[in-house]
């Protein structure tokens, strides 16, 4: 692949029925790329799960997926509150989430720890106040 | 198995089969999203009580070969509707998750 292919999307923080159309529009194009089912199943779960923080914690946010030579980068910002303890977010089971998400099955606090598990690179860079990016790549081969 | 083998289980309906020839090759339940997808198996069967639309999204993302809600929960219009275009294998249990995974268990081995 000689050209870095690059996909856009914006995050509605408003919709919860619609969230996750970045992470099944991204899934689609791997598959048309040709990347292995174990890749785009790793790529699909940590984006989903970082397009979902956006809409409970942050209000929505920008998704960019960028396809480069040997690894798939996920960058994910928002410009929500921000995270106050990146350490403790990063616990599994940890979650300020509310009720009315936590009645729908999200607020496991197993978000961030899945994001991890599933790519080979993750990074937190979080303001208070300010907003939160999230970058992630999973390599393939 | 394949999902078309889940139509021998008396106690199950199929709401939808995108794909009948799909290969389950185990079973997971939960109903916590992100627990079941940072445990559920690619090509598992997932049982679950939930019954929201993102219960559809995260079957497709974490590439569960069929979704079945437990204890006879009947999804609304718009989640079989989504089902269908998501092509995702739909079915409901009579059963509580326990016994319906106890049916399929006896299928999968
Ligand atoms: N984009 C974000 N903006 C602000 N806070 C966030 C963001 N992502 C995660 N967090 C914080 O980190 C916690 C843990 O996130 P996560 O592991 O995904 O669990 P959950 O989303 O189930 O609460 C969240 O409850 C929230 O407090
Ligand atoms: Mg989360």
């Amino acid at each position: 692949m000689n050209d870095t292919l690059v996909f856009h999307f914006e995050v509605d923080g408003e919709d919860f029925t619609s969230a996750g159309q970045a992470s099944v529009q991204i899934k689609k194009n791997l598959r048309q790329l040709g990347m292995s089912p174990e890749v785009i199943r790793r790529v699909s779960i940590a984006m989903y799960e970082g397009e979902i923080n956006m809409v409970i914690h942050a209000g929505g946010g920008h998704a960019t997926v960028t396809i480069e030579e040997g690894y798939i980068e996920i960058k994910l910002e928002d410009k929500g509150p921000g995270i106050k303890d990146i350490e403790m977010a990063m616990m599994e089971g940890y979650s300020t989430a509310p009720d009315n998400v936590r009645s729908l099955g999200f607020g496991a606090g197993m978000g961030l720890p899945n994001m991890k598990r599933y790519t080979d690179f993750m990074t937190i860079e979080s303001e208070v106040g300010a907003g939160t990016t999230v970058t992630m790549r999973v390599n393939y081969a | 198995m394949k999902v078309n083998t889940l139509l021998s289980i008396s106690t199950l309906q199929a709401l939808h089969i995108a794909d009948g020839e799909r290969e389950i090759t185990s079973c997971y339940i939960g109903d916590l999203l992100s627990w079941v997808m940072g445990r559920a198996k690619a090509d598992s069967a997932w049982i679950t009580i939930m019954s929201n639309v993102n219960v559809l999204a995260v079957a497709t993302l974490a590439d569960t070969s069929a979704v079945i809600l437990a204890e006879g929960v009947m999804p609304d219009d718009e989640f079989i509707a989504i089902a269908k275009a998501k092509g995702v294998n739909l079915f409901v249990s009579s059963l509580p998750a326990y016994e319906s995974a106890i049916a399929l268990s006896e299928l999968l081995s």
